[in-house]
């Protein structure tokens, strides 16, 4: 029975932890897709949590939080392709720079603001009619908050956008062959705006479902590298939104187990040094990447610029 | 002619941008109802104010170097090092358990080597210990990379996040300082290192005590040694040769995985050197507060910053960390005086970033209209 919610309980947090890294991943397999990576992510995410954090704690209302991140997220994606596509600059690089400005800049308007990291109230979790109280069940799918869903409801959205759409097959196009997209009449650099710009808005959601959501407070630095491990999901889940989803999945549940690794050494009688715990899911995501890299074709003009006429 | 007026061109890019992000940041300033002008004093007089200032603001530069150093080499061999940090940390580590352990020669047994070995080896034992440290964490991405595909962007941002937690293990077990062991809430710091380890501190400058550190001297002498490394020696030209141009310098007959591997573990050891020369000629102990910038104080992400702005040149690497120590210690100043948080130096390192590299694009345009018009 212990181990029944034990393990109901880690399942929970896992989905729920899954939640700013299933956003962030999908929204970098639209641009990485098309061509751009944009290693900006983590500081997109700050940029977001703060802006969902602060009109929250303005105005209290979750709508206008949303709202606001979705706005910053689609501004820093904009300058991001501008910098990427119109400017052709290494995208490894210039992805820092956006890191650096986010992380910065996100600090200094929360010192200038809020200063002292003051709870509010974010999204609650939704209590569903009969789902919610099934056993086990219950607790592990049925017991979340509202941004939880739509990460996951947008797994298969974006699968389907990527796999079924005209929109899709053009951003797959762009990202394998753009000389041959281009001669077929598609608007390359059109294309990987809206990619660029649309992973902006989805990483600016991943860090607000942390700030108005997870941990409903905005801190220095509230990410603490969760867009770097996104970056790498991308590559794990091998461009594809269902393996994206699985990749954050495994990733979280490591990190939920971590959470509860005092209980499960008690229950199995182990002494494991919590450092070895918190290194665990970067230690996965390395050997994964081993893996991921012998089976998965990445997008061949992935980080190259493209200039018509060459 | 033609090239002088290429090479200022080159040259003065990186300028305009940091013009450009020094423009955004009064902007910033003016809307936090601060004086521009009167912050940028600030800025400036504490960077560069006085002796004390300039000092601390070239012991504030010396891990930039050397972490530049290894990114040029890294960038310039076709491979992005985003590993500085946990590179740091990995020299630091095994520097510091150097300085504090290796008390006895190997094979001969009992004698200490701060009695049989004049100071100046002692240390060097200990920076090359760290070195060799930082070359092997480097060297996994390197390794990773070279011969199973996997994007080192990524695995040197997860080798970042395991040296931090090898670190914390470490400094809470077995390199414990043994005063720190009999408390109940142990600070998760080593032992002071013994004096004979210490780099010694610079006093010949000035008759003010100045934390400035023969480590910047190492850094400085490191660049240019670098420099010719890489543009006078064939070694250095293989590893240019793949970054240049990976195909090509395969049917050269160039073993482009292992030149990867190399330039890995020379960036790694460089920054490894760095974490290394923190400990030995500044702090006198490694000391970790969770993170990775409670001890590398993001030298490794700024290290990228100030060799971009460097031109990914050793020897253009010392000013731009010379620049951009000032700017991180000027910055504390302005949060005292003017109560602008110093992460406004974060962001306008951000935005010098998105310049440089925006603005190569003109130096791109430039040599094609060149090409075409011959």
């Amino acid at each position: 029975m212990l181990t029944d919610i034990l393990r109901a309980s880690v399942a929970a947090s896992a989905i729920r932890l899954a939640t700013p890294y299933i956003f962030a991943s999908l929204g970098e397999t639209f641009g990485q897709r098309s061509g751009v990576l944009n290693l900006g992510v983590d500081g997109i995410m700050l940029m977001g949590a703060f802006a969902a954090y602060y009109a929250v704690y303005e105005t209290g209302s979750l709508v206008l939080g949303v709202i606001a991140a979705l706005v910053v997220g689609l501004l820093m994606g904009l300058i991001m392709a501008f910098i990427s596509v119109t400017l052709q600059a290494e995208q490894g690089i210039s992805g820092i720079g956006i890191y650096l400005f986010g992380l910065g800049l996100s600090e200094l308007l929360f010192q200038k603001t809020v200063s002292t990291p003051t709870p509010i109230n974010g999204f609650s979790r939704i209590n569903l009619p009969i789902l919610t109280d099934l056993p086990i069940l219950g607790e592990i799918l049925f017991n979340h908050n509202l941004l939880v869903y739509i990460a996951f409801a947008l797994v298969p959205i974006s699968a389907y956008v990527l796999n079924r759409t005209t929109f899709g097959l053009q951003i797959r196009a762009v990202g394998q062959n753009p000389q041959a997209a281009d001669a077929m009449g598609v608007n390359v650099a059109r294309v990987r705006y809206m990619t660029v710009t649309i992973g902006g808005a989805f990483s600016a959601m991943a860090g607000a479902s942390l700030s108005i959501a997870l941990l409903n407070i905005f801190q220095s630095n509230l990410t603490s590298g969760q867009g770097f491990i996104a970056v790498a999901l991308v590559y794990f889940g091998a461009w594809r939104p269902v393996w994206v989803m699985a990749g954050a999945l495994l990733f979280s549940t490591v990190n939920a187990l971590q959470l509860q690794i005092k209980t499960i050494e008690g229950a199995l009688g182990l002494d494991i040094p919590s450092e070895f715990a918190v290194m665990a899911p970067y230690v996965v995501t390395i050997i994964a990447l081993i893996f991921a890299s012998k089976r998965a074709e990445q997008p061949t003009a992935l980080t190259k610029p493209f200039e018509r006429g060459e | 002619m033609r090239t002088l007026i290429d090479r200022l061109f080159a040259l003065a890019l990186p300028i305009l941008a940091v013009a450009a992000a020094l423009l955004i940041g009064a902007i910033m300033l003016l809307l936090m109802d601060a004086d521009p002008i009167e912050s940028y004093k600030a800025l400036y007089n504490g960077a560069f104010g006085t002796v004390n200032a300039r000092s601390e603001t070239l012991v504030k530069a010396t891990p930039l170097l050397l972490v530049g150093i290894g990114i040029c080499i890294a960038f310039r061999g076709g491979v992005i090092n985003i590993g500085g940090e946990g590179q740091m940390i990995a020299g630091a580590v095994m520097g510091t358990y150097v300085a504090l352990e290796f008390k006895t020669m190997p094979f001969t047994g009992t004698q200490t080597i701060h009695q049989d070995l004049p100071q100046y080896l002692t240390i060097a034992v200990c920076l090359i210990s760290g070195f060799l440290a930082g070359a092997f964490w480097g060297g996994i991405a390197g390794l990773l990379k070279a011969y199973f595909d996997v994007n080192e962007i990524l695995s040197t941002i997860m080798l970042n996040q395991i040296s931090v937690q090898l670190m914390g293990y470490l400094l809470n077990g077995v390199m414990l300082d043994p005063r720190q062991r009999e408390r109940v809430n142990h600070i998760p710091r080593t032992a002071r290192i013994p004096d004979y380890a210490q780099i010694p501190r610079i006093t010949w400058l000035t008759d003010i005590p100045i934390r400035l550190h023969y480590g910047f001297i190492i850094a400085l002498v490191l660049a240019v040694v670098i420099y010719i490394f890489l543009w006078r020696t064939t070694l250095g030209y293989r590893i240019r040769a793949v970054g240049k141009n990976q195909r090509a310098a395969r049917y050269a007959g160039i073993n482009v995985r292992r030149q990867m591997l190399f330039s890995m573990c020379l960036a790694g050891g460089f920054a490894g050197l760095a974490g290394t020369i923190q400990v030995l000629g500044l702090q006198y102990r490694l000391q970790t507060d969770g993170s990775a910038a409670g001890f590398t104080g993001n030298a490794g992400f700024n290290g990228i910053v100030a060799a971009l702005f460097g031109g990914l040149h050793p020897v253009g690497t010392i000013p731009a960390s010379v620049f951009f120590g000032g700017l991180l210690i000027g910055a504390q100043s302005l949060q005292r005086t003017a109560q602008v948080p110093a992460s406004l130096i974060i962001t306008l390192n951000g935005l010098v970033v998105v310049f440089v590299v925006s603005s190569q694009i003109f130096i791109r345009r430039r040599t094609q209209r060149r090409a075409k018009e011959q």
